[in-house]
């Protein structure tokens, strides 16, 4: 790549269509969202931006693995909110038994699937669409179909609520944390080149000796691990466990994760992107916000799923036209 | 294609001598299920053999059969369309938009015929915008039909802005509790539709070519089969027999919720495809399976309902279902 120039950036432009563009969308909406809303950047809108959005970040990393390991797991918005409840019954002992007994639900659910789809072989669209048939319903069970409140006793809601070190809000620092994590796991651990290797070519991988089915079950058992701290994070930043949240969050999730840049059949992704994809997508809800609040348009709540479904088609459009002038590679 | 043992339920039995073989139950697995919940439900649940519950159960399984028949159209291609219930809810929010509209008041026959065609055409759009994706843009018919099943019930409550819409329409209500010889009209009108797409799939070219894209789809483009339009047709088809059901259930509670109508309805869909024979990758379109498949699912949601299980644990009980219909097929195609 580096020849007589030193970097050339038109060429890694090129390179990297979609990846590049979903910054440089990021960075046109904020400009555009400053230069016309007084408030938009204020220090509650962007808490409560990050604050909110940390849910759809967790989701869309676990997702990230999942679809480039050549998967899908619907299951992530009913795992949310089943371990939201979980998260609220066990508030009063406070976040440090309350985040990892709702992580440890959701990473259960994962094992679930991963079982369902590695040893029973088990598509994973329907072996993820049963595991959110089942979380639902046992979401309802659990709760007796009513929300749960959370124990405000317990420093349970600091972590939807208050801000780390005076900064950001825990929930956001916590999954950017995550996030970086995952990002060393991807690019420099062999787990994680397996599961691109897997997504890029399943038989070809089991032929190589590379252990398919331990990146499989890893990212089918992270899914269900951050919708769960999605879970948390819902029942913290809400006061409440909710059994009937989380309906088209895969969705949300799916569209952050292939809006930047990360292929449906998998082999080919990006942490970094795929947050981005997230926050795009969030501030695209933002945004729509404050055109509401200036009376520009009104949009009822029910848009919202209207407007992720056209987002995510927006976004395969784009991607069919990129990936299909780009020179086939494999 | 590949496992002799995975021939229909229709075919003959190659062995003969040794009929209660495990080979033998996995493949008539849907009728030893249905005969088994039939004897549970007569000796368990009171009143089962009653002609009332026979009444109840049709009205019931006729849309899950209808949605059920189009799912087998397009997983017979490889496919798979999530988008059914979401499809069923916009259908079922505009008829009587239709109807309730003033001039739909003013002109009532011409509003009753306009809320039976215009609901289907915006149904068959809809597949249509499935089948484009999946066939023009190739993209997964997961994700694909994934943007409907949200944006489609959400466009559906946008039109209805979340409201519950309740009429009063005898003409219109007729698709859901009009009677033929006694026995609900969807039920008869789920018959004829088997009968029809049960000609289509065995006696047209698009349904020979429907096979032949399912079953293997680069052999079907290389010799020239019209791949894409016959994925097309089949997600048409699909999203078409979605919005019918999606009008019955409408006309059945002389209402329409945009928010239930059709929820979880993909997966009633898929499972009673799946236990009626269908593969999920494709190649075979056993419609009357399908329709055995509906009727085994709707058994057994009566059964837990009416046996005083919670809703919610029925969620749980048919997920398990699912599951093990998938699983018993995919072994039985080793």
């Amino acid at each position: 790549m580096l020849d007589t120039d030193a970097f050339d950036l038109r060429k890694y432009v090129a390179n990297n269509t979609q990846t590049t563009a979903v910054w440089f969308a990021l960075v046109g909406l904020i400009i555009f969202g400053l230069l016309r809303y007084d408030n938009f950047g204020s220090a509650y809108n962007i808490t409560s931006f990050l604050n909110y959005n940390a849910m759809f970040i967790a989701i869309s990393l676990g997702m990230c693995f999942v679809i480039m390991t050549g998967g899908i797991d619907l299951s992530v918005g009913s795992v949310a909110a089943f371990t939201s409840v979980i998260a609220a019954y066990l508030s009063p002992y406070g976040i440090e038994v309350a985040l990892p007994g709702a992580v440890l639900a959701g990473v259960g659910f994962g094992a679930i699937n991963g079982f369902c789809i590695i040893a029973m072989r088990i598509p994973p669209f329907i072996a993820t669409l049963v595991t959110m048939l089942a979380a639902k319903g046992g979401a309802l069970i659990i709760s007796g179909a009513e929300t749960i409140g959370v124990d405000w006793g317990s420093n349970f809601t600091k972590l939807g609520m208050e801000k780390a070190f005076g900064l950001l809000p825990w929930s956001i620092t916590i999954v950017a944390a995550l996030a970086l994590v995952l990002w060393l796991v991807l690019e420099k651990t062999s787990l994680g080149r397996t599961v691109l290797a897997v997504g890029g070519g399943e038989d070809a991988s089991t032929l190589m000796g590379l252990k398919v089915n331990r990146a499989k079950a890893f990212s089918y058992m992270l899914s269900g691990g951050c919708a769960g701290l999605a879970g948390v994070i819902l029942a913290s930043g809400f006061g409440a466990g909710q059994p009937l949240e989380g309906i088209g969050w895969e969705l949300s999730a799916i569209a952050a994760v292939v809006v930047g840049g990360t292929l449906l059949t998998g082999g080919l992704g990006s942490i970094p992107a795929t947050v981005a994809g997230a926050l795009l997508l969030g501030l695209v809800f933002n945004i729509l916000n404050f055109e509401n609040g200036r009376g520009t348009i009104s949009l009822s709540a029910y848009w919202q799923m209207v407007i992720r479904g056209g987002f995510l088609f927006a976004v395969i459009l784009f991607q069919t036209r990129v990936t299909s002038s780009r020179p086939k590679v494999g | 294609m590949s496992a002799p043992t995975a021939t229909s339920t229709t075919a003959s039995k190659p062995v003969r001598s040794s009929a209660l073989n495990w080979k033998a139950i996995r493949a008539h697995g849907g009728i030893i299920a249905l005969i088994v919940l039939v004897a549970f439900n007569a000796a368990v649940t009171p009143n089962f053999l009653q002609m009332q519950t026979l009444f109840v159960n049709i009205s019931q399984v006729a849309t899950i059969a209808i949605v059920a028949m189009g799912m087998t159209l397009v997983i017979a291609t490889g496919g798979i369309d999530l988008s059914v219930g979401a499809v069923m809810a916009l259908a079922g929010a505009l008829a009587p938009l239709l109807f309730l509209s003033p001039w739909g008041i003013e002109y009532p026959a011409l509003g009753l015929v306009l809320a039976f065609s215009l609901p289907l055409v915006a149904a068959a759009l809809c597949g249509l915008f499935n089948g484009m994706m999946v066939s023009i843009l190739n993209v997964q018919p997961i994700i694909a039909t994934l943007i409907l099943f949200i944006s489609g019930r959400g466009i559906a409550q946008v039109l209805t802005n979340g409201n519950l819409q309740t009429f009063k329409n005898p003409g219109f209500s007729y698709l859901g509790t009009g009677k033929i010889l006694g026995l609900p009209f969807q039920g008869w009108l789920a018959l004829v539709l088997a009968i029809v797409i049960y000609w289509i799939v065995t006696r047209t070219i698009f349904g020979r070519y429907l096979l032949a894209t399912g079953g293997n789809e680069k052999a079907a483009r290389l010799s020239g089969g019209p791949v894409r339009s016959v994925k097309i047709g089949a997600y048409v088809i699909c999203a078409f027999l979605s919005g019918i059901a999606g009008m019955i259930v409408v006309a059945i509670n002389s209402a329409s919720d945009a928010a239930r109508n059709g929820n979880l309805m993909e997966l009633d869909a898929i499972a009673a495809a799946v236990v009626g024979g269908a593969l999920l990758q494709g190649g075979r379109a056993p419609i009357f399976g399908a329709i055995l498949g509906a009727v085994i699912i709707q058994l057994v949601k009566y059964t837990l309902l009416a046996n005083g299980v919670e809703d919610e644990v029925a969620l749980v009980a048919k997920a398990g279902i699912i599951l093990l219909a998938v699983y018993v097929q995919q072994v039985r195609k080793e």
